[in-house]
Order: C-alpha cells, then sequence, then structure tokens
C-alpha cells in the first residue's frame, strides 16, 4: 500500500464533510445511498412477510399502502439512481479520463448536501405519517386524497432531483473538457461512455419531474387545480409529465450498470470487447429512444389508438439497442480466457436476468397482452429483473470489482463468489414467482389476495429470505476487508482502464503525472505493464491462411 | 484542490477552466429550458382546453405594469451584456456600474411584480374561497359579458382559477430566478469591486451573464403568453 494516499492524506470529520476530492465524495454518497438501499430493503421485507398468508400476516391495509410507496420511493429515488453514477462514476470517471478530479468539484460536494437534504424531508415525510400514494404519485391521489405525509415527500424528491441535474452537468462538462492527452472518444471505456448517456438523461429529464413534482406540491397546499378533474385540471397530464422523466429513469438506472458489465467482461475474459463502438452508440441511442416511449406506461389511460400504437412500436425500438450490448458481451466471451472471479459472477448473473427482463418489458410493450397483466405482479417481477437482477447486480458486481482500487485490500473471494451465488438464486426464487402470479392475474398494490396465489406467495417470501442473506454478506465482508483484506496491489485482476495504472489506494491527486493515452481501450497485447503472457491467444494471433 | 491565481487545481489551463465553466453554464440552461418547459406544456394544453377562461384571466392582468417589466428586464439584459463586453475590454470600473445597474432593473422587476400580486389579492384573484371573476365587469356591460362568458364556459370560476394558478406558478418561478440572479449579480460586484474581472479572466460575469439572459427570454414568452394573447376578445 502507499504511505499516503486519498484516504489518509487529511484526518478528522470536517475533510470529509467539506472535502472536494471526488473520491471521498464518492464514499460519501455510499454511505447513504447504502442506508436507504436498507431502509428500502426493511420496507421490502415486511411487504414479503406481510403477504405470506392471503388475507395479510402483518400489518393493516393502510400500512400496506406506506410499506410499498415508502420501498418504492427509497429504493427508486435514493438508492438506484443515485448508486451506481455517484458513488462509482463519481469515483472513477475522472481516473479513467486520466484527470485530477471532475470539473466542478465543489459542485460535486454540494451535489452530496442537496442528496442529503432531500432525503432528511423523505425521511420526515417516513416517520411523520408514511407516504401511501404510490411511488408514482398519481394525482388527485397525491394532491388531494391522501392523508400521508405527501408534501414533505414531494419536496424531497424535488430538492434530490438536483443533485442528479449537477451530476449530470458535471460529468458531461468533465467527459468533454478534462480528457488527458490522447485520451480520444473512442478511447474512452464504455463505462464513461454509458456514464454519458446517463447524465443526457439525467440533464434533459430530471428538471421535468422536478416541475411535475412542485406543481404536485404546490396543488396540494395552495389548492390550485393543475392536475385535479374537478376544477378543470387533467390528471392524465400529471401521468404524462410523470413519466417523461421516469421512464427514462429506468435508463439511468441501468445504462450505468450496463457501463460496470462492459468493464467487467473483457477483464475476465482476457479479450477486447466486441463491437466497441456499436456499444458506445448503443447507450447514446437507449438514452434518446428511452424518452420517446414514457406513453406505454398508460395504455390503460384511454388515450389515442394511433398514439398508443406508435408508443407500443417506440418501446419494442429500444430492445434493438439493448439487444446489440447483451450480444456484443457474449461474443467478447466466445473464446475468451474466461476466470470466474466475483465480478464476473455478477457479470454473468446480470446478462441472463437482464435478458429476461428486457424480453418481459416487450410482452409489456404489446398492446393487446398489456392491457391483460397492466398493473398485475408480471409487471414487478419485470421491472426488478431490470433493477434488482440488473442494476442491483451490476452495483455489486462493479463495487467487488473496485472495491481493491477504493480501499487498496481484497474482499475474500471465496466467501463473495458464494454471496454472488446466494444472490443469484435468492433473486430468482424471488422474482421469478411473481410473472406467475402476474399472469395469471394477481394485481399488484394489494394487502391481499385469493388462497390460491399462496404458494407462490410463500415460494417468493421465501426467496427473498435468501436474497437478504446475499446482501448481508457483502457488507459485512466489505467492512471486514476494509481493515483484514489482503493489500490489493495497483492492479490486481489485471484490467487495462486507466484507473488501475495508479497506486491502489489512489493518492488525491489521482496520478502522480498526467497520463499521456497512447494505446487502444481494452487491448490486453500490447501492454506489457499488464504483466501477462507477451504471446498473444492463438485466436488473438494474425491469420496465415491466406498466405 | 489547490487555487493558482486564477487557475484552479482540477484544471491545466486558464482555457480549458473557462471552456468547462461555460459549457458547464449552457448545460445548466438545457436543464432549464426543460424545468420551464413542463409548466409551459400545462399552459398550452390548458389554454386550448379553455380558451374563453383564459381570455378572461389574460384581462384581469396589469397591461401596463407588464409592459413596463419587460421593458425594465430588456434593459437589464442590455447593461449586462454591457458589463461583459466591459470585462473583457479591461475596463474596470464600467463592469462594476453596469452590474450595479443590472442589480437596480432587476430589483425594479421584482418590486413591479410585488405590486402585481397585490393587486391581484386585492381584487379577489387569488385562488380559493374567495376567488371572484366580478373584478373588470363592473356595470349593466360588465355584467352581461360576464353572463356571456359563463353561457359559453359553464365552469368560467374553475377554469379562470387554473388560469390564475398557472400565472403565479409560471410568473413566481421566474420571480425566484430573478431573486436567485440578483444574489449572483450582488456576489459579482462585490468580486469586481476588488478588481477581479479583467480581459484574462471573466468567466464568472460571462456564465452569470448567460444566467441573467436565460431568466429575461423566459420572461420574453411569459409576457406574451399571459398579458397579451386574446387582449381584443375584450
Amino acid at each position: 500500500m502507499p504511505r499516503v494516499h486519498y484516504l489518509n492524506a487529511t484526518y478528522g470529520i470536517r475533510s470529509w464533510l467539506l472535502t472536494t476530492d471526488h473520491k471521498r465524495i464518492a464514499l460519501l454518497y455510499l454511505a447513504v445511498v447504502t442506508f436507504f438501499f436498507t431502509l428500502g430493503g426493511i420496507f421490502a421485507a415486511m411487504i414479503r412477510i406481510h403477504l405470506l398468508t392471503p388475507e395479510g400476516a402483518l400489518v393493516s391495509p393502510e400500512t400496506y399502502n406506506k410499506l410499498f410507496t415508502m420501498h418504492g420511493v427509497a429504493m427508486v429515488f435514493f438508492f438506484l439512481i443515485p448508486s451506481i453514477p455517484a458513488i462509482l462514476g463519481n469515483f472513477l470517471i475522472p481516473m479513467m479520463i486520466g484527470a485530477k478530479d471532475v470539473a466542478f468539484p465543489k459542485l460535486n460536494l454540494m451535489s452530496w448536501y442537496i442528496y442529503v437534504l432531500g432525503g432528511c424531508f423523505v425521511l420526515y415525510s417516513f416517520f411523520t405519517g408514511g407516504l401511501d400514494t404510490g411511488w408514482t404519485f398519481y394525482t388527485p391521489l397525491s394532491s388531494i386524497y391522501s392523508n400521508s405525509a405527501v408534501t414533505p415527500a414531494v419536496i424531497g424528491i424535488f430538492i434530490n432531483g438536483f443533485s442528479s441535474i449537477l451530476t449530470g452537468v458535471n460529468f458531461v462538462v468533465t467527459i468533454h473538457t478534462m480528457r488527458a492527452p490522447g485520451m480520444t472518444w473512442f478511447r474512452l471505456p464504455l463505462f464513461v461512455w454509458s456514464h454519458y448517456a446517463t447524465s443526457l438523461i439525467f440533464i434533459l429529464g430530471t428538471p421535468v419531474i422536478a416541475i411535475t413534482l412542485l406543481l404536485c406540491g404546490v396543488e396540494r397546499i395552495f389548492h390550485f387545480g393543475f392536475f385535479n378533474p374537478a376544477m378543470g385540471g387533467d390528471p392524465i397530464l400529471f401521468q404524462h409529465l410523470f413519466w417523461f422523466y421516469s421512464h427514462p429513469a429506468v435508463y439511468i438506472m441501468i445504462l450505468p450498470a450496463m457501463g460496470v458489465i462492459s468493464e467487467i467482461i473483457p477483464t475476465f475474459a482476457r479479450r477486447p470487447i466486441f463491437g466497441y463502438s456499436f456499444i458506445a452508440a448503443s447507450s447514446i441511442g437507449i438514452a434518446v429512444i428511452g424518452f420517446l416511449v414514457w406513453a406505454h406506461h398508460m395504455f390503460v389511460t384511454g388515450q389515442a389508438t394511433y398514439s398508443a400504437l406508435a408508443f407500443s412500436f417506440l418501446s419494442y425500438l429500444v430492445a434493438i439497442p439493448s439487444a446489440v450490448k447483451v450480444f456484443n458481451w457474449t461474443a467478447t466471451l466466445y473464446k475468451g480466457s474466461i476466470s470466474y472471479d466475483t465480478p464476473m459472477l455478477y457479470a454473468l448473473g446480470f446478462i441472463g436476468l437482464f435478458t429476461i427482463g428486457g424480453l418481459t418489458g416487450l410482452f409489456l410493450a404489446c398492446l393487446g397482452l398489456d392491457i391483460h397483466i397492466h398493473d398485475t405482479y408480471f409487471v414487478i417481477a419485470h421491472f426488478h429483473y431490470i433493477m434488482v437482477g440488473g442494476a442491483i447486480m451490476g452495483y455489486l458486481g462493479g463495487l467487488h470489482f473496485w472495491w481493491p482500487k477504493i480501499t487498496g485490500r481484497l474482499y475474500p473471494e471465496f466467501l463473495a463468489r458464494i454471496a454472488a451465488i446466494v444472490l443469484f438464486l435468492g433473486f430468482n426464487l424471488t422474482f421469478f414467482p411473481q410473472f406467475i402470479l402476474g399472469y395469471l392475474g394477481m394485481p399488484r398494490r394489494y394487502h391481499n389476495y385469493p388462497p390460491e396465489f399462496q404458494v407462490l406467495n410463500v415460494l417468493s417470501s421465501a426467496g427473498a429470505s435468501i436474497l437478504a442473506i446475499g446482501y448481508l454478506l457483502p457488507m459485512i465482508y466489505f467492512v471486514w476487508s476494509m481493515r483484514y483484506g489482503q493489500v490489493a496491489g495497483p492492479n490486481p485482476w489485471p484490467a487495462t482502464g486507466l484507473e488501475w495504472r495508479t497506486a491502489s489506494p489512489p493518492p488525491t491527486e489521482n496520478f502522480e503525472h498526467t497520463p499521456v493515452v497512447d494505446w487502444e481501450t481494452y487491448d490486453f497485447v500490447n501492454r506489457p505493464d499488464l504483466g501477462l503472457a507477451t504471446k498473444p491467444a492463438p485466436h488473438l494471433a494474425p491469420s496465415h491462411e491466406d498466405d | 484542490m489547490h487555487r493558482t491565481g486564477d487557475l484552479f487545481g482540477q484544471y491545466q489551463t486558464l482555457e480549458q477552466q473557462k471552456d468547462s465553466a461555460t459549457l458547464g453554464m449552457w448545460l445548466f440552461l438545457v436543464t432549464e429550458v426543460l424545468f420551464f418547459g413542463g409548466m409551459f406544456l400545462t399552459y398550452t394544453i390548458n389554454r386550448s382546453t379553455y380558451p374563453i377562461a383564459f381570455a378572461w384571466g389574460s384581462n384581469t392582468l396589469d397591461i401596463t405594469l407588464g409592459t413596463v417589466n419587460t421593458a425594465v428586464l430588456i434593459l437589464s439584459s442590455l447593461t449586462m451584456a454591457m458589463a461583459v463586453w466591459s470585462a473583457q475590454t479591461d475596463k474596470k470600473r464600467l463592469v462594476t456600474g453596469f452590474l450595479i445597474a443590472t442589480l437596480i432593473l432587476g430589483c425594479v422587476f421584482l418590486g413591479i411584480k410585488f405590486v402585481e400580486y397585490s393587486q391581484k389579492y386585492e381584487h379577489h384573484l387569488i385562488p380559493g374561497h374567495n376567488f371572484d371573476l366580478s373584478y373588470h365587469t363592473e356595470g349593466p356591460e360588465g355584467a352581461a359579458k360576464l353572463q356571456e362568458a359563463f353561457r359559453q364556459d359553464p365552469g368560467l370560476t374553475a377554469h379562470t382559477q387554473l388560469y390564475v394558478s398557472l400565472y403565479f406558478a409560471m410568473t413566481g418561478l421566474h420571480a425566484l430566478h430573478m431573486i436567485v440572479g440578483a444574489g449572483l449579480v450582488f456576489w459579482l460586484i462585490l468580486q469586481s469591486m476588488k478588481g477581479r474581472f479583467s480581459r484574462s479572466y471573466n468567466t464568472p460575469v460571462e456564465i452569470i451573464g448567460l444566467y441573467w439572459h436565460f431568466v429575461d427570454i423566459v420572461w420574453i414568452f411569459l409576457y406574451p403568453l399571459l398579458y397579451l394573447i386574446d387582449r381584443h376578445l375584450k
């Protein structure tokens, strides 16, 4: 380990709370994001316990409404959206492009404080009456009828939005202006490309949810009528504005995870990624098309048939760039020298689960079928395959992959592999039965269900308990490894990115000298510094068949 | 990150620093466009659904004050642009002068806005229990007009409240941006009095100038949408 690095360069609580170092800010985010993840997880556990019996085992119907709402709000706005960008993105983007820091370090710290402030408002709402509108805040329930603490929650999410916006601005500017000499656009790691796409959604989408929730809050406080049909307002307008952000927000959650997977796969297959430019372009493609599909959440609101058709078609279109990624990752694995280290297990799990989640998304984009499975557990299972199976698998995979860089120490490999497998099994047991439940007609957000659905619900709840163990294990051994883990060295895997060419943990300035990049990204062959065998693998050697 | 002169530690050159700040401000303005965009959409949909009520609502506004305010704001954009120009051409005293002029004009705008708001209060045009359409309808002619409007749109009271709600939300959010802008200009004045801005370093003046112009442009859209459209119907 280096003697002085970013973690011990300065001491004391002030040096953390007033830091402008992107790596320390990433760790500040890690702490708060983990808190909200745990909170959301506890709500989820209570939901699954409650659904063990048909009549509901644990709480009153009103409390059940609050549980699934607060689970959604904590997980979506305070865990999934900031998780990978604000933690891994913050930590890695400047290092990956060879910069000393992000373009606006103070703004970066301010984003964290805004996030915490928004979080405080939401916690205030949770613990002074709760929130029962569903995480979607549909009007006029949220603006007029709900008796729960909607106003502070809406204010909290409004404030939190500016954290996303400022992070997005910071990332885009950083990627544009802070690249090291030789780090051209097409030498950027795909992680950076996917964060560029994510930032575009932050910039273009988040302000819309901000104004929408502001109008909702204003309506609640001053009794304005924007979304109130009794006053001539339009509740469907709220849904349009809400989903204009909240559908792209799904891509905010999944794109960074895709970036993580694009880093892990070549590293543990020892092959350059297949179709670099296609993966990079597909990130941008997902971000762009993602803005044009929002009304597929509203097929049953009575919208015009032709507009529904257009939105259905556009939703199918998103499958193309998503599939490009899946095929390219698979092609990268082909004839690679694969090792099954923990990050790779998460990456492989991601590919499978994301594929299931993506394909069931096509079921939902289908106009006829959606009428049948709309607002059922099929939808719940679908988006949990994307968000838990996709985004959280990517997040945990990335956390394991870069943990040695963040702390300078390795996590216990064997335990971590067990945890990855437990997570995968627990996840599938939790959510696969929900596809069947939904297809059979069990609606979402109900506190009870007919007795014939009990077996599948019990299976799902049993899976959730296994899933919980899968989450607890990394929390424990990550903390353990900070003190007792094996010292990692600068590049333990080895991987090709710039971030692996500096010490672990890195110095505050990231690099001793500004790096000059004169190699292509993901090139394992012309990189003697990686310490791999100098002779290229047979399939990478130039072909002599035509001689 | 340590700062060397005007150069912050994360950057290599002053040019890179300036490019970053400018790009950052433009991106932020893009987010602002979408932020206001949600309300403009709400306005557009409601205006096309309830044209009578919205015309009625437009006519409750004080067009003189609105027009004067538009002129004040455009003038402040001019003084802001002059402040940027003065900084770029090393005229340090002029920078401070034009910034002070900008701040004063901004405050005049907010003052007039306050007068307008309080008029709405006096005329019972605040959405809620005491909302009353009878303002501007004195005499038998006015009452007939109101009756005719009610015949065309029986929900006139509710729908005009929708207009007034949008008026308050849109101009309120705009005023909030003006207050933030005034704070930023005040900070610029303090910096400028220390002689911080020159030909080689004037990024803060420039990007806060961008913000100021953006807030003005929002008003340039708000003014016709809220004050002018359908005014002749009266």
